[in-house]
């Protein structure tokens, strides 16, 4: 079976790219448009992997991370931050936040990839 | 993902970027009310975080320089490292504009940066100072693109990678498992697990991870490329990467297995059990506290309340080409055609009422008329991305004549025909920029009159009795009646003897001849004049009136109908043709007495109504089917309100019925015919031509004895 993918991210651009480089790499994607929609979708999908944006309205993607490692899971699911920073101040806050890796935008297919690569296996 | 896939995304790029472009301008709207709303700037840090984001993928480098620059500055201002002034509200309004630009040249594929970007960027600095390098790094685009390879050309060598983990790496969702797969990327890998610090399970402490490993790789890539795989984890795991040397350390390690998927399948607990081992410590740690609620049942509540609210909201949209939905009015437009024609068969069979035949019908009527509606809705817009194109208009023209205006809009999310919309931008662009050109006063000459410096310009939309009507409120000086009359009387459009209204004045705005290059300053000149503006609304359907109390203002309304297919008529019988008149425009209808009408000259009739002379015309004269009658009191007399002048009266035969008509042009199909708006097909499949009410009005009023006739209505 293939790998449940929940990216989050406010910008209906960068959810169209993520599903359109997702899906042809043989990944079930499912799409939220912001934390507190994330979180509803997390708990429905119970996803393999979360991708989330940053900056988001009504709920951030630290915001997001934190209430989803507070839920009761069987596992701890990695989550990847997508970031158009990459400093290392960035991945300290990330790392603290509880989240799994980093995506720093732009990215391209193989650069995602490869991230989820590092915090999962596939299928 | 393919070509095409990357085209659909560029476009929709393009979409949501005027989306967030509009997001951008609401939120500076929001700070320029209330510099203390901390919502509206990140509402603007976001929309211009997300178009750099946008454009970074598309390689749009002058957007997503100028997006960074714009977004360290709101990231400053948002920080409260620098204030929130008028002159920075003002700045960051033009940095919106310029991104608008620059996204519509991206969209025109013009990558270039544009001259204002420069100008604007050295201002940004003034904001944001050295902060820069802090705030936010460098950033730096990748585009999309699929030669990316992690390897490089170097021999194969051997590394001997040992690694420990902290609980924190579990903890952050990553797995050991995860990072020895994705380590094969970079050549050979064998792996093995020392158990030696592993505890009976007595005393296992579930939180540590007792198990270390030991990986030997074999590798083209560079000791970089190693970390590259353990980068999400470096600071959670100790890790060791080494150059193979001849001691092989294998004695110390108890062989668990070369394979990792073996790993699974063994006693010892599975590398993805850890993870899970660390959370149940979690939740067990939790229930001990003495608020167990707190820790882990607050989670599941929340979650169950969320699973019900969950189902309420799935508004997704999908993207359609108008051409479709063009073609879908069309043939709803000839379904309620058809079902006219099939109605009026059957009242032709006459079929008893109550017949299930007649239940159908009205049932069919029912669904083509719904239909028709939903069909309508698909093209409505809100009209708000022209009134912010309009705010734009109105800043520029500000700063071109050095007034100051405040500019209001009203009603945004009054919806539209979008091609109502788009023809509307020109004519109303023309009349903003008059309206703070001409309307407004200078800051010295307010002031000296008593009024604050600024001046309010008002653009409002709102539905009125199935039309739309825009009104341009100008809180300036109102329309200046003697210049505009001398002005009309030099250029010969009135003689000295004309006595005119002053709302006749006020309408000379509009004629055409009025304003000519020469006199129009730089701004709202470009040789257009107000007539133009009519002309344009017109063509529309719709109206456009002025009304102006000198000292005070001047309001333009603009009244529009809701959609350009279809229309509420009056199907009329006139000297054996039928004909439809606009509902909007019939005021009044009725059977004259001989009583209500009085004989001006030699054939001239008006008709007394309320308390006023209204000229008649005969509509069969007008078009040339007849000769007017000589009596009318077995005729009906329809009264046209205009926006543009006086009431007047039309003769008709018969009024047949009043109904929705599917507008079918007549210039498209022929051409332009003064008096006639556009055609119709009827049920009974003949073309009736569909009166344009505000010509035949004007028609006459430029002829001998209709002019006499407007003025005493007047």
């Amino acid at each position: 079976m293939s790998l449940k993918i929940l990216a989050i991210d406010d910008s209906r651009t960068m959810r169209n790219l993520l599903r359109a480089t997702l899906c042809p790499a043989g990944f079930d994607v499912d799409i939220a448009e912001d934390g507190e929609d994330g979180l509803k979708r997390f708990d429905e999908t119970d996803p393999d992997i979360v991708i989330t944006d940053i900056n988001m309205p009504r709920l951030d993607g630290f915001g997001f991370i934190e209430a989803a490692r507070q839920r009761k899971r069987n596992r701890v699911v990695p989550i990847l931050v997508l970031s158009t920073e990459s400093g290392d101040d960035m991945k300290a806050r990330a790392r603290a936040s509880g989240a799994s890796g980093w995506i720093v935008k732009p990215f391209d297919e193989e650069k995602l990839l490869w991230a989820i690569e590092r915090v999962a296996q596939k299928g | 993902m393919s070509g095409a896939d990357k085209e659909d995304i560029r476009s929709s790029l393009f979409e949501e970027c005027e989306e967030l472009l509009e997001a951008t301008q609401d939120g500076l709207n929001a700070m320029a009310d209330d510099p203390e709303d901390a919502e509206a700037i990140n509402i603007v840090f976001r929309a211009v975080h997300s178009i750099k984001g946008g454009a970074g993928a598309f390689g749009l480098e002058a957007v997503v320089d100028f997006a960074h620059k714009f977004e360290s500055a709101l990231d400053t201002l948002r920080s409260g490292q620098a204030d929130l002034t008028d002159d920075v509200i003002d700045l960051l309004r033009h940095c919106g504009d310029n991104l608008a630009d620059l996204v519509d040249n991206a969209r025109n594929g013009d990558n270039a940066s544009i001259a204002s970007s420069k100008q604007l960027e050295e201002r940004l600095l003034e904001i944001t100072g050295d902060l820069e390098q802090d705030d936010l790094p460098e950033f730096n685009p990748i585009t999309i693109s699929l030669d990316a390879d992690p390897l490089s050309d170097v021999g194969p060598s051997r590394y001997t990678i040992e690694i420990e983990a902290k609980p924190a790496l579990f903890s952050g969702g990553n797995e050991p498992a995860a990072l020895f797969m994705a380590l094969r990327r970079l050549g050979d890998v064998e792996v093995r697990a020392s158990l030696d610090a592993v505890r009976p399970l007595s005393d296992l402490d579930v939180r540590a991870c007792a198990i270390t490993w030991q990986i030997t790789l074999t590798t083209a890539g560079s000791e970089a490329d190693i970390k590259e795989v353990f980068e999400f984890v470096e600071d959670c795991c100790e890790l060791t990467i080494a150059l193979e040397d001849t001691d092989d350390p294998a004695e110390q390690i108890a062989k668990v297995g070369s394979d990792l998927s073996a790993l699974g399948d063994r006693d010892v607990p599975a590398i993805p059990s850890l993870s899970d081992l660390v959370q149940d410590v979690d939740e067990e740690k939790a229930k001990k506290e003495e608020k167990p609620s707190a820790g882990a049942a607050m989670p599941k509540a929340q979650a169950a309340r969320t699973d019900a609210s969950s189902k309420a909201k799935s508004s997704s949209t999908i993207r359609v080409d108008l051409d479709r939905i063009d073609k879908l009015i069309n043939l709803v437009g000839e379904l309620v055609i058809k079902e006219a024609m099939l109605s009026q068969s059957i009242d032709e069979l006459d079929v008893a009422r109550g017949s299930s035949v007649s239940a159908s019908l009205d049932s069919l009527k029912q669904i083509a008329s719904e239909i028709q509606e939903a069909v309508m809705a698909i093209r409505a817009q809100p009209v708000k991305p022209m009134f912010q194109r309009m705010a734009r208009i109105v800043r520029e023209a500000a700063s071109a004549t050095g007034k100051r205006v405040r500019f209001v809009t009203i009603g945004d999310y009054t919806e539209v025909d979008k091609t109502v919309i788009e023809r509307l931008v020109d004519p109303l662009t023309h009349m903003i920029r008059n309206a703070v050109d001409h309307g407004l006063e200078r800051p010295e000459d307010r002031k000296a009159a008593g009024k604050p410096q600024e001046g309010t310009i008002t653009l409002s939309a709102a539905h009125r009795s199935g039309r739309v009507v825009i009104e341009v409120v100008v809180a300036g000086g109102g329309i200046n009646r003697d210049f505009v009359r001398n002005l009309a009387m030099e250029r010969g459009l009135i003689s000295e003897a004309d006595t005119l209204a002053p709302n006749e004045i006020d309408n000379l705005l509009f004629m055409p001849g009025f304003s000519s290059k020469a006199e129009v300053s730089e701004l709202s000149g470009r040789g257009v004049g107000l007539d133009v503006v009519r002309s344009a609304i017109q063509k529309l359907g719709g109206r456009v009136a002025i009304h102006s109390d000198p000292g005070e203002g001047a309001t333009f309304s603009i009244s529009l109908p809701l959609t350009l297919a279809v229309l509420e008529g009056m199907v009329v019988d006139v000297g054996g043709e039928t004909m439809v008149v606009p509902i909007s425009s019939v005021q009044e209808t009725l059977s004259p007495t001989r009583n209500d009408l009085d004989t001006l000259g030699v054939d001239s009739v008006v008709l007394r109504n309320r308390g006023e002379l209204v000229p008649v015309i005969d509509l069969g004269a007008y078009f040339g089917f007849r000769t007017a009658p000589s009596t009318l009191e077995d005729h009906v007399l329809l009264l046209i309100a205009s926006d543009q002048g006086p009431r007047y009266a039309l003769v008709v035969d018969a009024i047949q019925d009043q109904r929705q008509v599917v507008i079918k042009s007549l210039e498209t199909n022929y051409q332009q015919i003064s008096g006639v708006a556009a055609a119709t097909i009827l049920g009974d499949g003949r073309i009736a031509l569909i009166i344009d009410a505000d010509t035949i009005m004007r028609d006459l009023g430029s002829s001998g004895p209709g002019d006499k006739q407007m003025k005493m209505a007047g």
